[in-house]
């Protein structure tokens, strides 16, 4: 941490500029979709037919289950499917 | 301002408003890995971004210690951007064609460095963290500033210039801390 001129401070400020604002905000819904992600890995783990659909191909899966589901919520499904069924 | 190490604890204990402060803490550092380290596109970037954050909710209790969290995040983050190029490599060139690994090592350690710096800006006061944030982070201008913070434009940079001065402080402060508490 030596060395540090306003100009060095400047710049590494500048490395760090904002994520959209809309991603930081989907994956802070994480907590609020943990009954629905349990509940789908729950039944991707009892129905076979569900868990060949969703381990082919998740967002179809989804879609024709209806379910709208954020990419926060599709990326800790892939998640938690990953280890539920491997 | 609260450690890594702190909200993280607050995050394993079921604190739903522990996990808004933990993306936000280091939302930037993953945006900034994906998308100045490995160049992936905004659509990659996103997907990346939204599976870090969904493999650090599902396996926070498999961290060793708390304090590890920041490594943790960078690593992870490494290696998915490096499954994402994999995939990507059927449609295109190799990886390594796409990066330089002395250049990628350098961003990281500049990122993570950068980070350092994020973490005595939330030391310096709430005034002068907005208003380096807003000029050197997201890039807003003199007049811009003033007028969010209802300040007269012509004194930004003389403010911006204290604040630089007074995180400068801070940071040869905690390096200071750092080397005496090293010596002992």
């Amino acid at each position: 941490m030596n060395g540090y001129d306003e100009e060095r401070i400047a710049e590494l400020l500048r490395r760090l500029p904002p994520a959209p604002l809309g991603w930081v905000r989907a994956a802070q819904e994480l907590p609020a979709a943990r009954e629905e992600i349990a509940a789908l890995v729950a039944r991707a783990e009892a129905d076979l037919a569900f868990r060949g659909r969703v381990v082919a191909d998740l967002e179809a899966a989804l879609e024709d289950e209806g379910i709208v589901a954020t990419p926060s919520v599709v990326a800790a499904l892939r998640a938690s499917l990953a280890d539920e069924l491997t | 301002m609260q450690t890594d190490a702190e909200i993280v604890a607050r995050c394993r204990a079921g604190e739903d408003a522990a996990w808004d402060e933990l993306v936000e803490r280091f939302s930037r550092y993953v945006y900034a890995i994906a998308v100045q380290a490995f160049r992936l596109e905004q659509h990659d970037a996103e997907d990346v971004f939204q599976e870090v954050f969904a493999r650090v909710y599902q396996h926070l209790d498999r961290l060793r210690s708390d304090d590890a969290i920041r490594p943790w995040i960078a690593q992870l983050t490494r290696r998915l951007c490096i499954d994402r190029l994999r995939s990507a490599r059927r449609e295109g060139p190799a990886e390594d064609e796409l990066i330089d690994p002395a250049g990628l090592d350098e961003s990281l350690g500049q990122l993570d460095e950068a980070m350092t710096v994020r973490a005595s800006l939330d030391a310096v006061g709430e005034a002068c963290r907005e208003i380096l944030d807003r000029f050197f982070c997201r890039d807003e201008s003199y007049r811009s500033i003033g007028e969010e913070l209802g300040l007269p434009a012509g004194t930004i940079a003389s403010r911006i210039s204290r604040c630089l001065t007074k995180l400068r402080a801070e940071l040869e402060g905690r390096s200071e801390a750092l080397s005496s508490s090293g010596d002992r």
